[in-house]
């Protein structure tokens, strides 16, 4: 080692030490990003995309898009979903197989989303609603399909005509067929035309509130 | 003394107060007795407050250069998460370990600790708030505080553990090494000041032009910052802690420790860094005097905050440093921690001890 290499290798270290030090130095300053969990319940951020718990969205007239194909069941890894359907006689005489009940064990679920990439339907997703701790393991075991539910037909050509007053909703009313997965939460009032003649049973509205009861 | 300042809140009101009564209502020994004990209890109780006071700042300091909010759910802001620490740390158990050398193992923790109360005690904390006064203080603050290292290889050699034993041989490669740049830069100092006394170093230093890290400007600065980089690796912390070294080590010399003797580790550990920067903020800083600058209003101003809190001041600014340090350097090898003594910090001081000499004959310094 020469004579100046000694020197310029010991400023050199000096000066990336006095660099590293204005590094952390700004990292002292920067805003802090620990979330106070309990305390910050009202204004926590969970990312779209954190997958917490399966659902199967259900529109305003308590309509799935779940055919019970039971390809979710099949491509589950570890067997959480269970998927009881039932055959049932339409009007004009045919067999048809409808989902009775959608059991979703989420004690066993890894949250691998499988379910919900091989869903042809688009009937399933995950949310992100993560606070899902439970006293026994019994409350894991939850079914998705609310009581009474139905499943959404295909849309028909007839409910093109019907609106006469408002051609503004007529979008907005064809929108939950094509689109299942956004259809639960819009506040689309009305929308009696897409709904197709007599399936199981006319859905009630304290049956569902039971339903969400059982879930907890 | 040119000027007659009054010092309002100063400490040693009542210590004067204290000896006066004692001196008129019992006779000499007794007095001296009772002093004894008072500063005796004094000394340890700030002791330990100033070792929670120094965790809790720790934690917090740490947790903000880590992004992060650090202890805030104990008391408002986590202030009281260091007294349940140390509860908890008093009320658990000590493991009798088996095939240890018994009298050494438990003899190990005081030798640290002793060594860094006696350290402890020479320090100034402010105006007439000294219990250790000697003429040559700062070759007493040395060779005191190098008694630790006696106690962390004992009880890495008594601990019967292949870990300990090599942190604790880590440890003294590294103390040994870093003692001579901590002395030396200390030495640098001495030449200037031309004294060891320590309150007579801080007397001297009364404005801010007369601190020794201004009026020996360039030398006096890089022995500065080599007394902090020395004393910084000789307790052990930051990029110099291989004698604790979690990912190889366990936890080095202390890991079969448990319960108070851990905490005593534990404490003089702290207290250790606190002392570096005590005696950094006594020979350079000005210790407890307040900055002053020769103009009478703003030195009143100055002077009704007392020494003490002054002393604390720089002290817990050159802990803050410290921890900035440590919190931004990866840890150092072994062969890169000797290289940066023997091979830059020594030759460094030994040249910086020539420059201040010529300094101090051919009187460069600011008078």
């Amino acid at each position: 080692m020469t004579v100046s290499q000694y020197f310029s290798g010991l400023f050199k270290g000096i000066a990336s030490l006095i660099k590293g030090l204005t590094v952390t130095w700004k990292e002292l300053w920067t805003p802090k990003i620990t979330q106070q969990y309990p305390e910050n319940r009202a204004t926590l951020v969970i990312s779209d995309r954190f997958r917490a718990e399966l659902v199967m969205p259900h529109d305003e007239n308590n309509e799935h898009a779940c055919t019970a194909c039971g390809i979710c069941q099949m491509n589950c890894p570890n067997g959480t979903i269970k998927v009881i359907s039932k055959t049932v006689e339409t009007e004009d005489g045919k067999k048809k197989k409808i989902l009775d009940e959608y059991h979703y064990d989420q004690g066993m679920c890894t949250f691998c989303n499988l379910c919900v990439i091989t869903c042809p339907s688009d009937a399933i997703k995950f949310e992100n609603t993560f606070e899902n701790a439970v006293f026994t393991r019994g409350k894991l075991d939850l079914r998705l399909n609310r009581e009474g539910s139905k499943m959404r037909e295909k849309k028909k050509p007839e409910p093109k005509p019907a609106p006469t007053a408002a051609t503004a909703e007529a979008p907005k009313a064809e929108t939950p067929a094509p689109k299942p997965a956004a259809a639960e939460v819009k506040p689309v009032a009305e929308a009696p035309e897409v709904k197709t003649a007599p399936a199981v049973e006319e859905p009630k509205a304290p049956e569902v509130k039971n339903d969400t009861e059982t879930k907890e | 003394m040119l000027l007659e300042i009054s010092h309002p809140a100063e400490l040693y009101h009542l210590t004067n107060w204290l000896d006066t009564i004692l001196q008129e209502n019992l006779p000499e020994w007794g007095a001296l007795l009772v002093k004894f004990v008072l500063i005796g209890v004094a000394l340890l109780s700030a002791y330990a407050v100033i070792a929670l006071l120094l965790i809790y700042g720790e934690r917090k300091i740490t947790a903000f250069f880590q992004c992060r909010y650090g202890p805030n759910r104990v008391g408002k802001w986590g202030i009281i998460q260091s007294v349940a620490d140390m509860i908890k740390i008093l009320i658990k158990e000590i493991i009798y370990i088996d095939n240890v050398d018994k009298f050494l193992f438990y003899a190990a923790p005081f030798f640290v600790i002793v060594a860094s109360m006696l350290t402890f005690g020479a320090i100034p904390f402010g105006r007439g708030l000294q219990a250790v006064d000697f003429d040559n203080g700062i070759f007493y603050v040395l060779a005191v505080s190098s008694i630790s290292i006696i106690g962390v290889l004992l009880a890495g050699w008594a601990s019967n553990n292949k870990y300990s034993m090599i942190g604790a041989m880590r440890s003294g490669a590294q103390f040994v090494s870093y003692e001579l740049s901590a002395a030396l830069a200390l030495m640098t100092v001495v030449v200037l000041s031309g004294t060891m006394n320590l309150s007579t170093i801080v007397a001297q230093q009364e404005y801010v032009y007369n601190w020794n890290i201004v009026r020996g400007h360039i030398p006096a600065i890089i022995a500065f910052v080599l007394y902090l980089i020395s004393g910084h690796a000789e307790t052990n912390r930051g990029p110099f802690d291989l004698p604790e070294a979690e990912s190889e080590l366990t936890a080095g010399y202390h890991t079969e420790y448990s319960g108070l003797q851990f905490g005593f580790f534990y404490l003089a550990e702290y207290l250790n860094m606190f002392i570096i920067a005590s005696i950094a903020t006594t020979v350079f800083l000005g210790g407890w005097q307040p900055i002053q600058i020769g103009v009478e209003g703003f030195d009143q101003i100055m002077n009704y905050i007392p020494s003490f809190v002054w002393f604390f001041g720089k002290a817990f600014f050159l802990v803050f440093l410290s921890l900035w340090v440590r919190w931004t350097f990866p840890r150092l090898r072994i062969d890169q921690l000797l290289n940066l003594e023997w091979k830059y910090m020594l030759p460094i001081n030994m040249v910086n001890l020539v420059v201040m000499v010529i300094v101090v004959v051919y009187g460069f310094y600011i008078k």
